[in-house]
């Protein structure tokens, strides 16, 4: 090749050997270094696991009621006891911490669904739409969460039971009313990563290349906003987890047939003085995943800060 | 001029709305390249360069900026009135761009690989595969050794030349008749700069891509152009094939230009100061009437202050905006 540089010879040798390191591989690096991050993170799967297949293993059904064995203590024939009506505890909370779980993740989803797109558009419009956006956001940040919470759980679920049944329309009427009430800090968060992440020389070189606005964003823009979306991700389904247990503690949550976590301590709390077992064991289950879900989320937060080289 | 040019600038003039009123940022420029030529556009920072290359694809923000006048030939095409998808198609395809910043012009979450093979596969419709290889094929084209690895690393894995060297390919991934390169050695060491212009001109010879290169230094321009249009304050003041401007440059600021570039054939004995051009680029909020480099000039005269100079042709391809162009010697 006459006439052709060769670049500097001191990459080639090394890059034969060296293994590929993707970002997520260097995350997944960083995060195992946050021993309480992943010791929650083993807990937190445990507890995915048992409320997964638990019910195939403990084969108690939940509505098998027993009045010989009335709020008694745990035993080996009910491992965390029964309620009122001899019904096993460990049977109810497994299934109901499906539920309670699932509307954790499901209402995070909504939330950060809803997060993502309003502060995408308010960050990569700006001027006026952006102000419009903002003003949103502030309006529900300053909204009293439980009152319009109670009000709007209160005017809809009945209308909501009458056309996809009592279980599903609880779920949907909690996941959406969880998810509208906690979307404001994603939605601010995207929008300021937007704002520095547009003027990167990157996203210019991208369009020098001929990618179109949507591309832009979707490709070049988001993936790099991640990052933080997904640690207060995180933190969300915490936060809908005990959303849905004082929503159900206050009697708005599922009906009594549908023991979720919360429910169940609403369901306890009359009987604390002769069966505390009863509201402990899933208060300690709410107090587990929320507790755990939050270490993880510190856990990818340091794990995913580029500006943390360790 | 024969044969249309590749493309042609005329009377382009890109102002800036600010909070104190519009600046000027070009007022007026008329650039022309032909196929297959490297024209250097130099001048000190602030001066346009920038902007008149960036607005050549239209990537300045509008607003705050606005092609006030003017008109962007290319192929026979006016580029300015074109939607926002037409020039999707030109940006890459036919007009490649190289940035300043090498270390931040790539996007780290994805492979350099990902991200010349995105360029093909928007522009040519290629499938992933055939993209990928594509890709492996331009970073073993400027000379990245392992190429049909090292498609599948990171940015953040390659040093500042190896990133321009794949900004280069990128650039050049759809075999684009044009590259506009912005001061694409500004932020490399000596002699990685060396390496990076060789390796455009080794480019422009076997793809017979034109170059228009973005640069301050003189040292840059000496080495790559075939033209040189030189731009103070928004406007051009002089152009001339490279040869010429060297040896006679005729408007003051050329020759100040090339006074300030340390010499090695000027004997140490003779302890000559380096020279500069004193004062700076007037503010393009509102320029001064007249020749907007009189009041650095030494031989600026009352004319000078009152009535702009216009770009006028002294030999052949050789075009002065200087009142006394005849009169100073180099």
């Amino acid at each position: 090749m006459a006439g052709s540089i060769p670049a500097s010879a001191t990459a080639s040798p090394a890059a034969a050997s060296r293994p590929r390191v993707g970002p997520w591989k260097e995350a997944w690096r960083r995060f195992r270094k946050h021993r309480l991050a992943v010791v929650s993170a083993v807990v937190l799967a445990m507890l995915v696991l048992a409320v997964l297949i638990g019910p195939l293993v403990w084969r108690v059904p939940i509505d098998e009621i027993d009045f010989t064995a009335r709020l008694a203590g745990p035993s080996w024939e009910h491992p965390l006891g029964t309620d009122d009506l001899g019904q096993d505890l460990l049977a109810r909370m497994l299934y109901g911490g499906r539920i309670s779980l699932a509307v954790g993740v499901t209402a995070m989803f909504v939330a950060v669904g809803l997060g993502v797109l309003i502060g995408s558009i308010a960050g990569m419009a700006g001027g006026k739409l952006d102000a419009a956006l903002m003003w949103v956001t502030d309006l529900f940040l300053s909204l009293p969460q439980l009152p319009v919470l109670l009000l709007i759980i209160y005017l809809f679920r009945d209308s909501l039971k009458d056309v996809v049944g009592p279980e599903m329309g609880v779920f949907i009427l909690i996941v959406t009313v969880i998810g509208l009430f906690n979307w404001m800090p994603v939605a601010r968060l995207v929008r300021a990563q937007f704002f520095s992440l547009r003027e990167k020389e990157f996203v210019e070189a991208a369009r020098a290349l001929g990618a179109s606005r949507i591309r832009l964003v979707v490709r070049h823009i988001l993936p790099n906003a991640l990052g933080p979306v997904i640690v207060a991700a995180t933190i969300d389904v915490a936060a809908a987890i005990i959303a849905e247990s004082t929503l159900s503690f206050l009697g708005l949550g599922f009906p009594p047939d549908i023991p979720t976590w919360g429910r169940l301590l609403f369901d306890a709390k009359d009987n604390l003085d002769f069966a505390p077992h009863w509201a402990l064991f899933p208060g300690l289950a709410i107090f587990l995943a929320v507790v755990t879900i939050n270490f993880v989320g510190d856990g990818l937060r340091d794990a995913l800060d580029p500006r943390r080289v360790q | 001029m024969s044969a249309p040019r590749l493309l042609e600038i005329a009377g382009l003039k890109v102002h800036f709305k600010t909070d104190d009123g519009w600046v000027r940022a070009v007022d007026g420029v008329d650039i022309g390249v032909d196929a297959g030529e490297t024209l250097c556009v130099v001048g000190e920072s602030g001066c346009g360069k920038t902007v008149t290359a960036k607005t050549i694809l239209k990537l300045i923000d509008m607003p705050p900026g606005r092609i006030v006048a003017g008109s962007i030939t290319w192929q026979g095409r006016d580029l300015v009135p074109m939607t926002g998808a037409q020039m999707r198609a030109i940006r890459t395809k036919q007009i490649g761009f190289i940035f300043q910043e090498p270390m931040t012009s790539l996007n780290p979450v994805y492979t350099v690989g990902e991200q010349i093979a995105e360029a093909v596969r928007m522009h040519e419709g290629l499938s992933r595969r055939a993209a990928m290889d594509r890709a492996a094929e331009m970073l073993s084209l400027v000379h990245i050794p392992n190429a049909a690895r090292r498609v599948h690393d990171y940015p953040h894995q390659f040093s500042g030349g190896m990133r321009q060297r794949v900004m280069i390919a990128m650039a050049l991934s759809c075999n684009p008749k044009l590259i506009i390169a912005d001061e694409p050695t500004t932020a490399l060491d000596v002699t990685i700069q060396a390496q990076i212009l060789d390796l455009m001109n080794e480019m422009k010879e076997k793809l017979g891509t034109a170059i228009l290169l973005i640069t301050h230094a003189m040292g840059v321009v000496a080495e790559t152009a075939q033209r040189v249009v030189v731009m103070y304050a928004g406007k051009v003041v002089e152009e001339a094939p490279v040869g010429p401007l060297f040896a006679t440059p005729r408007h003051p600021y050329t020759q100040g230009l090339i006074r300030s570039i340390p010499r090695l054939d000027l004997a140490a004995t003779e302890h000559k100061r380096l020279e500069a051009i004193p004062g700076t680029v007037p503010s393009l909020l509102d320029p001064p009437p007249g020749c907007r480099f009189a009041a650095r000039c030494r031989f600026a005269q009352a004319e000078c202050r009152s009535a702009e100079p216009p770009l006028r042709e002294l030999a052949t391809g050789h075009k002065v905006a200087c009142h006394f162009a005849e009169s100073i010697a180099a």
